[in-house]
């Protein structure tokens, strides 16, 4: 087993730094995209009151429907390839991303927003000043999460052509061959565990604040 | 796509039975489980924190990766896919459970033993029934995961509605993928709504608030 492995690095390294790049590229693409959606979505419905009912409500379903189905229902539109398999992450990681932003923004104490008011600050000192450095913690645990889960399902988005570790754990399966198996699967687990940490990392230096 | 759903009905059906049992079959082993790591955890608080950390690391492991690392050990099928699943839930779980009898009035509990309750009849006749909201939804939140997973076990031979799903793909029939995805959506909102309904319709007494003073 272990010379097996050291065998498939000695052989198919380029390969493997491939499968890493292409990984980590559309779970950036995704996550990037799913950042840039959720939360200005987020924003508009703690704006606007009465979009929050119906898209908070669309999001949760999204959440619920598994996530290989979320992949493949895309296959028919979309074709296959890298594009469509970040539009389908993306759609995976808008609801945390969005919920998170929407708690954040909420959970901003009135009399701070009182007080920001009768300390002359206009609406747009009030958002940067006030609202976004308050709401920013939970967004970033949205962010994490959405982060996490891109990196498990790019893994299956692999089915749909995408690349990535995903085709390593495939071909394991289906040659039945241990040493791919175990090659993909700690590739994909470290990557995501190191995804969670790179997040607890920027937390602490984004939120030094909350030491003080 | 209807002619597929006419001509194939039983297939479909047979697979929706299928992923419901994979299902079925975690949750009753993964209650037991979490269970015993809830009793561990709420007479050893130290080891509680460990314990969630744990199962927290594990749950951030993505499931195609568990599969293929369990592969090795306990080989293709249904055995790898529940016990994978059935680690999972354990996060889901634990994670509620701990929160709902932490969430019990220290008030009440301090009550109840003043008036003589032992250890053990305190756990069963006040803080269950007070943590039962959040338990149910430990318990939501499991089982739709589980029917999102154990999906993607289909890939490991376990069966169920993700056989319909990765069969599509492998033969480009977008009506079979069409219905399975469906038919695994409308499943996972099946449960979701059906435990939401199951815990409002409970409608056990709150407790009076105590007024602070």
């Amino acid at each position: 087993m272990y010379h097996q492995i050291i065998n498939y690095f000695q052989t198919n390294s380029n390969r493997y730094l491939q499968m890493l790049t292409d990984h980590i590229r559309i779970s950036l693409w995704a996550l990037l995209m799913a950042v840039l959606i959720g939360v200005p979505a987020g924003l508009l419905c703690v704006r606007f009151r009465h979009l929050q009912k119906p898209v908070s409500t669309l999001f949760r379903v999204l959440r619920i429907v598994p996530s290989l189905a979320i992949l493949l229902l895309m296959l028919p539109i979309l074709g296959t390839g890298a594009a469509p398999a970040s539009v389908a992450l993306t759609l995976l990681a808008i609801p945390p991303i969005l919920e998170n932003t929407v708690a954040g923004l909420k959970e901003v104490p009135a009399f701070l927003l009182e007080t920001a008011d009768s300390l002359g600050m206009t609406s747009g000192q009030v958002w940067k000043n006030i609202r976004f450095p308050l709401a920013l913690p939970l967004t970033l645990t949205g962010i994490k999460t959405a982060a996490v889960e891109i990196i498990a399902s790019a893994a299956l988005a692999s089915k749909i052509g995408a690349g990535g570790f995903g085709d390593l754990i495939f071909t394991g399966i289906g040659l039945f061959r241990t040493d791919l198996l175990l090659i993909g699967g700690i590739s994909v687990a470290f990557l995501s565990l190191s995804t969670g940490f790179f997040f607890y990392l920027l937390e602490k230096i984004l939120l030094k604040y909350k030491r003080m | 796509m209807i002619d597929y759903l006419i001509t194939h009905y039983d297939d479909l059906g047979k697979a929706t039975l299928e992923h419901l049992q994979i299902v079925l079959v975690t949750l009753a082993i993964s209650l037991v489980i979490a269970a015993g790591f809830t009793l561990i955890c709420s007479c050893f608080n130290q080891i509680a924190q460990f314990i969630l950390g744990l199962f927290s690391m594990i749950y951030s492991i993505p499931s195609l990766a568990l599969f293929a690392l369990l592969i090795p050990l306990t080989g293709l099928g249904k055995t790898t896919a529940i016990t994978v699943l059935v680690i999972y839930n354990q996060y889901l779980l634990l994670r509620n459970f701990l929160a709902g009898l932490d969430e019990v009035d220290k008030s009440i509990v301090e009550a109840a033993i003043g008036m003589g309750m032992t250890p053990v009849q305190v756990l069963i006749k006040i803080k269950l029934p007070l943590a039962k909201c959040t338990f149910f939804t430990g318990i939501r939140i499991a089982m739709v995961a589980t029917v999102s997973i154990a999906t993607i076990a289909a890939s490991i031979n376990a069966g169920g509605l993700g056989t319909i799903l990765f069969d599509g793909l492998r033969t480009m029939n977008s009506a079979k993928i069409f219905w399975g995805s469906l038919l695994s959506a409308l499943l996972a909102i099946f449960i979701d709504g059906l435990l939401g309904f199951l815990n409002k319709e409970d409608k056990s007494p709150k407790p009076p608030k105590i007024p602070q003073s």
